[in-house]
């Protein structure tokens, strides 16, 4: 088994180029947004099932930048930033057989339902978790 | 081992039933007193009971005892030499405890009052006092409190284990006291539900065994708000746990028997004519209660209470619920009026805004407060809930 984290970031481009944005969640019929929802808690609840669901928690939208600023000073803090490029929305934590088995599920996700009732094709980052070093090395 | 793992099985052919998690868990308090009277220290007598429960748990239901409470103590105590007995041998030195307990007619002393202040006290954080009241004097395992509170096993061990070496050797001042354990009360009965254990019931039940040991007005407060809310429980969340707001709950789905109860105790406070914010709280509760709808409502008293509220707290929460029923009572405008005093960075103020925006027929800044307040929710449904209520107002002016 490993574990894969996917991230939700709500967005249609996965490079530099910008391709259409998805519609603001308020501009959707109040409809289609509980469809949106009820998709992605289907979703969990079936890896529930399967017992390939390892977590998962929404974030707040907004956020703040940290850092330190030398020895008997308070950090400096920045944001929160208007941006919503690099918004994360959430995350969620799947452990699966296979890189193969990850793309399959992170690829359904990606087909929860938007304005219109249509699949919004976004981009889920998968990112695998380094694990712990093996007993056998050699 | 479940809750209802203990009652359902506990049922052996020829001796006595087990009693419920429950009935076994109000025995707690009781016997941690015991072995603090006896004597032991509370951290250690406090882990001592928590592997006695631990033991209960296990045996009891192929095993019930006779005398549950006396099992308790005798199991917990034999723990608790165990514990001292390494502990001293790990230091060298010998403590007369652990060859003569002390015994006598204390036994039956109720100190549970004691041990609430002694679990919230004001020395502690209050997630750390939540966590060692559900322990200590709610007789929860670390593992259910865990589950719950959604953190790990270790980490919730070693919050409870830093407050007890905190409230080791505290003093305490009864009366000042019993405000943060309230406060303690009031911020279990909020966290709802999650894991297996229902934080809400939970908190009723201390809230109640509380009333039982002081007649503090405010403790009857704080019960007869917890009671009135708690009614509302099945009307407050539809399908999927999507949040259903006051005014569109299904009022037949409310519990009346927590209802009467909650105005009962509350009457029976306000007549003793020390007004606290509980009370207050429970009497705006109360009122809610008593509407068959949200026009029905008597919001002009409800405001009444706020200002009541206001005068014991003055805090800018209060001042946006004010402002809140102030638009219900007097008109959204009036409503708007009265949100102008309140100072905009508190949370929920931007829902607050957006509500009587639309009730004042202004729908684009009712939609564009609606998502600006989801994107400030401090949870998922709420937040949902509210871009719901944006997508609702749009579709409205016709701009979906």
């Amino acid at each position: 088994m490993a574990k894969y984290l996917l991230l939700k970031h709500y967005r249609r481009n996965s490079g530099p180029e910008n391709v259409v944005d998805i519609p603001p969640m308020e501009t959707w019929a109040p409809d289609e947004f509980d469809a949106h929802i009820k998709y992605m808690d289907d979703f969990a609840d079936r890896l529930r099932e399967t017992g390939e669901f390892a977590g998962g928690e929404a974030l707040s939208a907004e956020g703040t930048f940290v850092r330190y600023d030398g020895p008997g000073r308070p950090p400096v803090t920045d944001g929160p930033f208007a941006e919503t490029k690099d918004l994360i929305a959430g995350w969620m934590v799947i452990d699966v057989d296979s890189y193969d088995r990850a793309i399959e599920l992170a690829g359904e996700l990606s087909a929860a339902p938007g304005k219109g009732g249509e699949p919004i094709h976004e981009w889920l980052e998968v990112r695998p978790f380094l694990t712990e070093a093996p007993t056998v090395t050699e | 081992m479940t809750r209802e793992g203990v009652s359902r099985e506990g049922v052996s052919r020829d001796g006595p039933a087990a009693p419920s998690a429950v009935e076994l868990r109000q025995l707690i308090p009781g016997v941690l007193g015991v072995l603090v009277r006896r004597g032991a220290d509370f951290a250690t007598a406090e882990d001592a009971v928590q592997e006695a429960l631990v033991s209960a748990f296990q045996t009891w239901p192929g095993n019930p005892p006779r005398d549950p409470k006396g099992w308790l103590v005798t199991t917990a105590w034999r723990k608790f030499l165990d514990l001292a007995r390494a502990d001293t041998a790990r230091r060298g030195r010998e403590e007369s405890l652990l060859t003569e307990p002390p015994r006598g007619p204390t036994e039956d002393v109720d100190d549970t009052l004691e041990l609430y202040l002694r679990c919230a006290h004001p020395a502690l954080s209050p997630s750390s006092a939540v966590a060692l009241t559900l322990r200590a004097v709610g007789g929860l395992t670390t593992r259910q409190i865990a589950a719950a509170y959604l953190v790990p096993e270790a980490t919730m061990a070693q919050r409870i284990s830093r407050a007890k070496r905190t409230v080791a050797d505290v003093r305490f001042d009864t009366r000042g006291d019993l405000r943060t354990v309230l406060t303690t009360l009031y911020l279990v009965f909020n966290e709802g539900y999650s894991g297996d254990v229902d934080l809400a019931v939970e908190a009723i039940r201390l809230t109640r065994q509380l009333a039982s040991t002081t007649d503090d007005v405010e403790v009857a407060g704080l019960l007869a708000l917890m009671l009135l809310h708690h009614a509302r429980r099945d009307a407050r969340t539809g399908p999927g746990g999507r949040l259903v707001p006051l005014a569109e709950q299904d009022r037949t789905c409310w519990h009346t028997d927590e209802i009467a109860q909650g105005v009962e105790l509350l009457q029976s406070a306000l007549a003793r004519n020390e007004l606290g914010a509980y009370q207050a709280q429970a009497a705006i509760a109360a009122l809610h209660a008593d509407a068959r709808s949200v026009r029905e409502t008597d919001w002009v008293q409800i405001v009444e209470w706020y200002d009541e509220l206001l005068a014991l707290t003055d805090s800018p929460v209060v001042r946006l619920n004010r402002a809140v029923a102030v638009g219900e009572a007097d008109g959204a405008q009036a409503g708007l009026a009265a949100l102008a005093q309140v100072e905009p960075s508190i949370p929920r103020y931007t829902a607050a805004a957006a509500h009587l925006h639309e009730r004042a027929g202004d729908l684009s800044g009712a939609a564009r407060l609606y998502a600006e307040a989801a994107r400030a929710a401090p949870n998922l449904a709420e937040r949902d809930h509210l871009t719901r209520q944006a997508a609702r107002v749009n579709q409205a002016r016709g701009c979906t």
